[in-house]
């Protein structure tokens, strides 16, 4: 079935192509006198020439035509769509076969598959109609797929090991560019080549363009093996920085090569180096101005959601374009413009618009991705570029390999010496490895000028005989050797919330190692960033709302009860029916049941549970899920994964944020290195209330009594349903305990207070619309500190957990939440001690 | 006794050090020393790590034990040589999980508990998160951690969640600059 399917298709995509083909002689012969000489006239650039003569409106009519054929009318973007369309089936056809791309990578496979449709199209019409032409590429294909790199840059990474990034970035491809231009060179001049007309500067020239790695080659193979993230970045990052560096030795040795050799003095030497940089950071500038204007732009872009996401895509191709204007790195450009922007424009924009702008990233992005493959291969079946010259391309092949493992490895060992985590060999072997040559190198090759450089089409002949060798061969046998040399790769598991605290614990303990031994880092620049980021950066780019954590920890918590939701509705239906949703009653019987059988059985204790709300409120918690505990147990699974990316935010959101590890010297001068205010304020209090708590105990060091036995609370909870048990014992602690800690923490982050109270175990602001009239009191937690400190007597507390009893604060949904819950419960039931409690630095500050 | 590298200058950096944290010139630091760093009172944890520097019950420490704390934050050595009999140095993996684990384990039972976690968590989270969320939070670290299914992470099983994943991406408990100076540490044992 599914093969005759894919024949079907492939011969569909057959017809396609050789109509295309038969097409396309017609075509060709009336655009070529219009064009300028070249026979690689492309789509893009015989439209422009397209408009002023349409044959429909050729000839004077002598009648009405009812419909007329118009092809020359719409050729251009009619063959750009057809292009598109084919380059996606051939992708489309390709990935149907999903058991050949483990093996071989798609990149490689769409290669083949632009051979093929470039035979057909050569055997139409024996001469190469299409081919990727350097403004096709660098103008509407290549700005994409940098764009989304940028957009989906883990910044944190590649920060981290930006000093690595560009040394492999910089010299590695300066290294790179010499020693293949020179090495080829004294082949020259030794003999190996033959009779070729090339100068030193011209292999110069040579070497600068097939000195950088491919970003898109990289993605397109590293991203089907998997390597670890920090080899991955590093592969990753060097390939889409020194695509400014290639640019400019381009732009540079062009410049040398029509100066001619006499002509470049020291003067000239010295001009080519300062350009290097004013390129690089211009660029990058660039970049950054446009990013921030994204920023900008999408802070006010609330009534016009519908097109907020194009202002991403415009401007990013408008900072391109510009830094193309100015001659400066147009790929840097583009990629720092869609790496400062990430943080601020996902905070601003609405979810959805988030979500169009990430979707509509990867489909231009892949789909450029694809369609240059497709052309790489096209654009080789071509009799005019194929100039053979064994010594040339061989050497050139050679040369290539081995010095990109020799720059590595120098370059590793030299790092390797600043590195608290080595690189290790394994690791630099994937890096030479994965020195993969692309369309970038291609694009420059068939830029290069043929009235300059006499042996243009051997050149352009060589890269693309590097690129299909590259992408091809080693992208083929790169993910054998991973495997072979047991490469470390990326950790599937998700990062376990046992990690991230420890990870946080690490990082709080090195902070406090650095302090206590007084060491001092080095990583000022960073640091001074990060203070200033958080400090203007952040206000001025991002709404308002979007900075408050609150409203951030609110949307987090808004979107895991709508997955929740769906999760619960699905299961229902899976079940025919959501039946117990509406079945409220039962869920209400029960309550009256247990509300009348404890005030039958203790009245005292009703009496007493009237004021302690949370006892009665976990008393009400348990028993619901015997309403629906098998839809319980068949939720878990699913709720389980929610849940766990709740807390995962939850704690990305409000771990306190450890100082940078390392401070430079002038940081000492002043105390205020935690950037937040609040955040050290909060956690000063917090340490000043546990050494009174020491204090008063009198001792150092004394351990908290142990109070959980965990097995005996087991069975006690299992009791707790039949009620009766409940009583004293966990009574008036249990409150003071979740009293004294919600006071503060929990009414300062959420609007709707009694929720919380409400039982049931209502957590979940979000789901209570019909709480919405309790006046939202936004105070942050360092106020609401203050607030009770001022206060001491805190005459509010009863007042606050005290719970209306009514109907109208259990929420709809609130079997779901609870069933959620109930898997905590055990949690909540043995943290809740029964003899005293640990001291609760929490109660503490309320009677400071 | 392992690796004698003493660098003096280094050592007595530490040496300077010490004694500015100890203003009375009594010999050896006490609490209030620590405290006076002004930077430990914003770090979360900070009150663990300085009693990590006291043995339980003592309230002091001197110079030699102050070198012993921090040797933990040494680099670990990849290739040193691996005598038989000889005590892991304070700068091996094992001992720098160890010393973690000590971070939470208050009790020194061996055992994290629940309790423990959420007394760790409930220091580490900003205000806004509710006790309620804290309690789920830690509920599912124990989980994930807890193999043996006993409600508590035992060290074993503190050993398996942490560093295994974390892989050479992530510098266990390493300091820098405490590269060289405390591997002096078996100088003051012996001087």
């Amino acid at each position: 079935m599914g093969s005759r399917w894919r024949a079907a298709l492939f011969l569909c995509l057959l017809m396609v192509a050789s109509s295309l083909a038969t097409e396309a002689p017609a075509h060709e012969t009336t655009e070529i006198p219009n064009h300028e000489g070249t026979s690689t006239g492309n789509e893009t650039s015989t439209g422009s020439h397209d408009d002023g003569h349409g044959d429909g409106h050729g000839a004077p009519i002598t009648t009405l035509p009812i419909v007329t054929w118009k092809w020359h009318h719409v050729t251009a973007p009619y063959f750009v769509a057809l292009w598109v369309l084919v380059s996606w089936l051939c992708k489309l056809v390709i990935e149907a076969n999903h058991h050949v791309t483990t093996y071989i990578p798609e990149s490689a496979l769409l290669i083949c598959f632009g051979f093929i449709l470039g035979g057909m199209i050569w055997g139409a019409d024996k001469v190469q109609t299409f081919s990727l032409t350097p403004t096709t590429f660098f103008f509407y294909l290549l700005p994409q797929v940098i764009l989304d790199a940028g957009y989906a840059m883990p910044n944190k990474l590649f920060f981290t090991n930006m000093g690595a990034i560009l040394v492999y970035a910089i010299i590695g491809t300066c290294w790179n560019a010499a020693t293949l231009g020179l090495s080829l060179w004294g082949c020259h001049q030794g003999g190996a080549m033959g009779d070729i007309d090339i100068g030193l500067l011209q292999y110069l020239l040579f070497g600068s363009l097939m000195a950088a790695v491919d970003p898109v080659a990289v993605i397109a193979v590293f991203e089907q093996v998997h390597v670890n993230e920090v080899l991955f970045i590093l592969v990753f990052g060097e390939s889409l920085l020194n695509d400014g560096v290639t640019v400019v030795l381009f732009n540079v040795f062009d410049a040398f090569v029509s100066l001619g050799g006499g002509a470049i003095d020291a003067k000239e030497i010295v001009k080519g180096i300062v350009s290097f940089f004013v390129v690089a950071f211009g660029g990058s500038l660039i970049g950054f101005v446009f990013g921030l204007l994204v920023a900008l732009l999408t802070r006010c872009t609330k009534n016009i959601q519908i097109i907020e996401p194009g202002f991403i895509f415009v401007l990013g191709y408008l900072s391109y374009l510009t830094a193309e204007m100015l001659s400066l790195s147009a790929i840097l450009s583009i990629l720092f413009c869609g790496m400062c922007c990430q943080k601020y424009i996902n905070a601003n924009m609405a979810e959805t618009s988030v979500e169009t702008v990430r979707y509509a990233m990867k489909v231009f992005a892949n789909g450029s991705e694809t369609i240059i493959f497709v052309f790489l291969g096209i654009s080789a079946i071509d009799k005019v570029i194929w100039v053979w010259n064994t010594g040339f391309i061989l050497l050139t092949l050679l040369f290539i390999l081995v010095y990109r493992f020799i720059g590595v490895f120098l370059l590793t060992w030299i790092l390797n010496k600043f590195r608290l985590v080595p690189i290790d060999f394994v690791d630099q072997v994937i890096m030479g490895y994965g020195g993969l040559r692309g369309a970038v190198a291609y694009g420059l090759a068939v830029l290069l000028d043929e009235t300059k450089i006499k042996e243009k089409n051997l050149m352009v002949c060589t890269t693309l005989i590097v690129v299909y060798f590259t992408v091809i061969f080693q992208g083929l046998t790169m993910k054998p050797l991973v495997q072979w040399l047991r490469v470390k790769r990326a950790a599937h598991v998700d990062l376990m919330l046992i990690e991230k605290v420890q990870n946080k614990v690490f990082e709080h303990a090195l902070i406090a190692i650095e302090d206590i031994s007084g060491q001092i880092g080095h990583n000022y620049l960073m640091d001074k960033w990060k203070k200033f980021e958080e400090k203007w950066m952040s206000w001025i780019l991002m709404k308002p709302s979007a900075r408050k954590q609150q409203d951030r920890l609110f949307t987090v918590f808004h979107q895991l009860n709508l997955k929740d939701a769906m999760q619960y509705v699905n299961e229902g239906e899976r079940r025919g029916s959501l039946e117990f949703i509406r079945n409220e009653s039962a869920f209400v019987d029960f309550k009256k049941k247990f509300g009348k059988e404890f005030s039958d059985a203790m009245p005292d204790i009703m009496a007493d549970m009237d004021d302690d709300e949370d006892g009665a409120s976990s008393m009400r918690r348990d028993p619901v899920p015997s309403v629906s505990l098998e839809m319980h147990e068949q939720n878990m699974r699913g709720l389980r994964g929610a849940e766990e990316m709740n807390s995962h935010h939850l704690l990305e959101q409000h771990l306190y944020k450890g100082r940078k590890q390392h401070r430079h010297k002038f940081s000492r001068s002043q105390f205020g290195i935690n950037q937040d205010e609040d955040e050290v304020q909060e956690i000063f209090q917090r340490t000043m209330r546990n050494r009174l708590e020491s204090f008063k105990s009198g001792k150092m060091g004394v351990a908290p009594p142990k109070t959980i036995t965990k097995h005996a609370k087991r069975e006690d909870q299992q009791k707790m349903p039949n009620g009766k048990h409940k009583g004293y014992q966990s009574g008036d602690e249990d409150f003071e305990f979740s009293e004294g800690n919600s006071a503060s923490g929990y009414d300062a982050s959420f609007p709707v207070r009694p929720s919380y109270i409400a039982g049931a175990g209502i957590v979940n602001p979000a789901f209570m619309p019909d709480l919405e009239d309790w006046s939202p009191v936004h105070i942050p937690p360092w106020l609401a500190d203050a607030e009770l400190e001022e206060d001491p007597v805190a005459p509010s507390e009863r007042a606050q957990v005290r719970l209306p009893w009514m109907r109208g604060h259990l929420h709809r949904l609130s079997s779901l939440r609870s069933s959620t819950r109930s898997e905590e419960q055990p949690g909540r039931r043995d943290q809740l001690p029964p003899p005293p409690p640990p001291p609760r630095p929490d109660r503490e500050e309320d009677r400071l | 006794m392992f690796l004698i590298s003493v660098s003096a200058a280094h050592l007595l950096r530490l040496y300077e050090r010490f004694q500015f944290l100890d203003k009375d010139n009594r010999g050896h630091l006490r609490p209030e020393d620590f405290e006076a760093v002004l930077e430990l009172s914003e770090n979360p944890i900070g009150d663990r790590i300085v009693e990590a520097f006291f043995k339980p019950g003592q309230e002091t420490v001197d110079f030699p034990s102050f070198v012993r704390v921090l040797a933990h934050f040494r680099p670990t050595e990849k290739n040193r040589n691996r005598d038989k009999g000889q005590p892991d140095p304070a700068n091996s993996r094992t001992r720098k999980l160890k010393f973690a684990f000590r971070l939470y384990d208050r009790d020194r039972d061996g055992k994290i508990s629940r309790a423990e976690l959420l007394q760790v968590l409930r220091e580490m989270l900003g205000m806004q998160v509710t006790e309620e969320q804290l309690q789920s939070i830690a509920e599912r670290a124990i989980q994930e951690a807890d193999l043996d299914k006993d409600g508590a992470i035992s060290f074993d099983e503190f050993r398996k969640v942490g560093p295994l994943e974390l892989g050479s991406a992530f510098i266990l408990l390493t300091v820098r600059h405490l590269n060289d100076e405390v591997s002096s540490l078996s100088y003051w044992r012996s001087g």
